[in-house]
């Protein structure tokens, strides 16, 4: 089937929109955690996001709107972990993670079981996505993109150098919390475009391949934005021509893209010396 | 008659009960230069860390531009260094200008923009400490001593009122190091900066500093330069050879230089 043909279906329509919008999120998030050594906060946050489905799930809610505000305050939980009880911030995400995937199967079990639903929000299903679920996506992304642009040099400045930056009167206590309290809205959001097992992947591939390449700040939120946006796109249509899971063929795409800049910087360097 | 910049009042600060530092009082005023020196683990960086809020005393005040660090709206009054190895990650991806850029984020109204004149001021920044030919590189791929130059300038692109520097020759060649005292030198002297500079390099800081301030875990000695070479506890600090080479330079420059004490 060519490609124009599957761009007149309405579930791949909203699928690539809301892929976009919450790939381009992910990407500049994830710069931000990579740099900042929190590279895993994702998956922990996404391993609360289990739990909170499971509660969806047995409540007979949408997951969307009970892990919302309940992996928001496990974030806010990782950051006081971290802040309070000097505990490193792997060591919190463990943490938080176990407590999370603990709650979630114990709730499972008291429903009777897994189900299918639970299963679909394990690996995702962005070609599902709803109508509701893609305005969601697009104006959730679109605050979050916006805070962040306009406050761009601050946040640079707390990734860069965090002493540094609140010497120079950055309130970094509210940008590490709005960091992470966008971190848990993408995550949750993230979790029907490649699933909970996934998420991570979105957040950290697109950095790190970024970080082959660029040799500025800005350049790598904008490069990582690329690399995620096409890794959506090349990702759909791949699972689409050969009857893939999306979720995984997103993450593979990525796992490409990762490999060729890697080769390119080596090869690059190689040619210097 | 100097200002008084800062002001720090029977200072102490505990982590994990242990004492890091205890009944500290001192004084910076408007054109001192003072070389804080200590042993290692003496208390010098977070005594500098404390006087900029980043840490909260156990007891005792600070005060700067007479207010509580917390409280001090005028943060581009202040150029800091922090110490390189507590925050440098080489694989970040950042060009010279963007690092140099972040010193000018604390005189900016939200939305913090940079205009024309900023640029302008980076270049001439990075031209102070010669290295405009290194403005688009990225940090990573520069040596330790030009990447300490890139944080330098990143202290100095506010033309701040206070210099508070630690350690900031760390990893520099003799050169370079050199340079810098005479850059600094030269702030302190026509414009007037004030400087605050944590050392373990009391050789050179000898030739520039106007007073000295020795802590360890309290403060030892602070005053006048020529009052500490001369009150005969100098080789008690800094060992039997440093009497020599801290305090009797045979450079007149120098000499001229040590011997100023401007707010004596």
């Amino acid at each position: 089937m060519p490609i124009l043909e599957y761009l007149s279906y309405g579930f791949i329509q909203r699928a690539i929109i809301a892929g976009a919008f919450i790939s381009v999120l992910c990407s500049t998030l994830g710069v931000l955690l990579v740099l900042r050594r929190l590279s895993l906060i994702g998956d922990g946050l996404a391993h609360v996001t289990f739990g909170s489905v499971a509660i969806g799930l047995l409540f007979r809610i949408h997951p969307i709107y009970i892990s919302l505000p309940i992996v928001m305050a496990s974030s806010l939980g990782i950051l006081k972990l971290m802040e309070r009880a000097r505990i490193f911030g792997d060591a919190a995400i463990g943490i938080l993670s176990a407590i999370g995937i603990a709650g979630g199967v114990m709730i499972a079990s008291l429903a009777g079981g897994f189900n299918v639903d639970l299963f679909s929000y394990l690996f995702g299903n962005i070609l599902s996505i709803s109508i509701q679920e893609v305005y969601t996506s697009i104006v959730l992304s679109l605050i979050v993109l916006t805070v962040i642009v306009f406050n761009y040099h601050d946040i640079f400045s707390i990734t860069f150098d965090e002493e540094f930056a609140r010497a120079s009167g950055v309130n970094t206590q509210k940008l590490n919390t709005m960091i992470v309290l966008f971190t848990s809205i993408t995550v949750v959001l993230t979790m029907k475009v490649v699933g909970i097992m996934l998420t991570s992947a979105l957040l950290i591939f697109p950095a790190v391949t970024a970080f082959q390449i660029a040799r500025s700040f800005k350049n790598a939120l904008l490069m990582a934005g690329a690399v995620a946006l096409a890794s959506v796109v090349i990702g759909i249509f791949l699972s689409l021509f050969f009857n893939l899971p999306t979720g995984a063929s997103i993450v593979i795409v990525n796992a490409v893209f990762f490999s060729i800049a890697f080769v390119f910087k080596h090869a690059l360097r190689s040619g210097h010396d | 008659m100097p200002v008084k910049l800062a002001g720090v009042e029977k200072l102490s600060y505990r982590y994990n009960s242990v004492e890091v530092l205890s009944d500290i009082s001192f004084d910076v005023m408007e054109g001192d230069y003072i070389g804080l020196v200590g042993p290692n683990g003496s208390g010098k960086s977070t005594l500098i860390k404390l006087m900029l809020g980043l840490l909260v005393p156990t007891a005792g005040s600070v005060m700067l531009f007479g207010h509580p660090p917390a409280e001090m709206r005028y943060r581009e009054r202040i150029g800091y260094l922090p110490q390189k190895m507590n925050f440098f990650n080489p694989f970040f991806p950042s060009t010279v200008r963007e690092i140099v850029s972040l010193g000018l984020v604390s005189k900016k109204k939200f939305p913090k923009r940079l205009e024309a004149e900023d640029d302008h001021k980076i270049e001439q920044t990075l031209e102070m400490l010669h290295i405009s030919d290194l403005g688009d590189k990225a940090i990573g791929d520069l040596s330790g001593g030009q990447q300490q130059r890139v944080f330098i300038a990143r202290a100095l692109v506010n033309d701040p009122v206070l210099l508070l520097l630690d350690e900031p020759t760390t990893a520099i060649d003799p050169e370079t190091r050199d340079n810098f005292f005479e850059l600094l030198n030269g702030l302190n002297r026509e414009k007037n900066v004030t400087v605050v500079l944590v050392t373990h390099d009391t050789g050179t800081i000898g030739r520039y500093a106007s007073k000295l301030l020795y802590i360890d875990k309290q403060i030892v000695f602070f005053g006048g330069f020529d009052e500490f070479c001369m009150s005969g506890d100098m080789t008690n600090f800094f060992g039997p050879s440093s009497q020599h080479l801290i305090c009797h330079r045979h450079d007149p420059h120098i000499l001229t230089v040590k011997s100023r004490s401007k707010n004596e």
